[in-house]
């Protein structure tokens, strides 16, 4: 069933407070949601005050600095700080993004940051996200063929064959369209979400692939794909910019068409 | 507690290799009731200041008629698919799903043809 209340042991409470050292200067709250799992507490909001002029521009600067220099108990994934390796994605502002790539200064009053939307916390910024790399999995995301690979190359497409994939391959599996998806709250369990979805339309739209068939059958179902009621939440959430809703669009469009 | 693993999990029972027929019906059902609720409200307001038998001998032409039966049938099929996509998104007990389906279809059925039934006694009286 919908969940409208967050379960009793999820709801939010009011945490800590640090200040920073140097207090004169150009001082931002950053609201970040602390969960601990062994600490058997409900999750708290801790506040940290950060001295802009010590920091870099971004989310991620800060959340690093707060790491490093005050509490660093702080637990969140970062690895390549420029928006190619999906782990910062979290919720900044109300809105599923990349820390890396988000400016501290869009953030026009304190920044709110909370883990992605609806999933199970691991701890802290952590969310679980082992059933969505599972549904991405079971959509075998790998060219499938018959035909063996030529001996002296590789399998050719045309330039005209390779821009549609453009717009899909840039996809770097941060999950936050599938997290921002009110269909994938209530349904994630059937529901493959649109980052699975998209990914799965890369391999629909590639010439070189063989199995846009067999693709297309274990698509169709009516939780599968067709819980996507066009949202749209994924494409306005997008870090990179992509539009998951087209692509479940095509391959709906897809779906269709093949019946004549 | 569930020992599955997630690719288990993520696979379920499989795909169920149908549900475009849904998504189709629901467009088809939507784009049918422009032009018939367009052309149902604007009649409604032009007879609104007419009597009773005026409307009852109009609602009598073979048009009428049709545009009529075809508004019903598009707008409790359009109706249904829309409830069950709300109630497949939102209830997930099993019982209570499956009933709550078949009471929203069979109401929607009976509602549908109680108007089709309708509109053919005016025209056959």
């Amino acid at each position: 069933m919908v969940e409208l209340r967050l379960p009793k042991n999820s709801r939010i409470r009011q945490g800590k407070y640090h200040q920073a050292e140097k207090r004169d200067g150009n001082l931002k709250l950053f609201h970040v949601y602390r969960y601990n799992p062994d600490a058997q507490e409900n999750p708290r909001m801790d506040t940290y005050e950060v001295n802009l002029d010590e920091c870099g521009p971004m989310v991620l600067d800060a959340i690093i600095k707060i790491k490093d220099e005050v509490d660093s108990t702080l637990t969140f994934r970062r690895s390549c700080r420029e928006g190619i390796c999906g782990s910062c994605a979290m919720n900044i502002d109300g809105t599923n993004t990349l820390a890396c790539l988000k400016p501290i200064e869009e953030c026009k009053k304190d920044v709110k940051i909370y883990p992605l939307p609806h999933m199970p916390v691991v701890k802290d910024l952590v969310p679980d996200l082992t059933l969505a790399y599972a549904q991405y999995q079971s959509i075998e995301p790998w060219i499938q063929t018959e035909s063996p690979t030529p001996p002296d190359r590789e399998r050719l497409q045309s330039l005209e064959e390779r821009e549609k994939l453009d717009g899909l391959w840039e996809c770097i599996l941060c999950y936050c369209c599938t997290t921002s998806c009110p269909s994938y709250w209530w349904n994630s369990d059937r529901f493959l979400g649109p980052a699975t979805l998209l990914q799965a339309y890369r391999w629909i739209a590639d010439s070189r692939d063989e199995a846009t068939g067999e693709r297309l059958d274990e698509l169709e179902d009516p939780f599968k794909l067709y819980r996507c009621h066009t949202i749209m939440n994924c494409t306005n959430t997008c870090p990179k910019g992509l539009n998951p809703a087209k692509a479940i669009a095509e391959t709906k469009k897809k779906i269709a068409l093949r019946q004549g | 507690m569930s020992m599955r693993t997630k690719l288990g999990q993520a696979r379920g029972d499989g795909s169920a290799k149908h549900g475009v027929g849904h998504w189709k019906a629901q467009r088809i059902t939507a784009l049918a009731l422009i032009p018939l609720l367009l052309w149902f409200v604007t009649s409604f307001i032009i007879m609104l200041p007419a009597p009773y038998i005026m409307v009852y001998e109009w609602m009598q032409s073979p048009f009428v008629v049709t545009m009529m039966v075809l508004l019903a049938i598009s707008l409790f099929y359009h109706g249904y698919l829309g409830m069950q996509v709300v109630i497949e998104d939102y209830i997930h007990g099993e019982a209570l799903k499956i009933t709550l389906l078949l009471l929203t279809k069979f109401a929607s059925v009976f509602m549908g043809t109680l108007a089709v039934i309708s509109c053919l006694v005016i025209c056959f009286k």
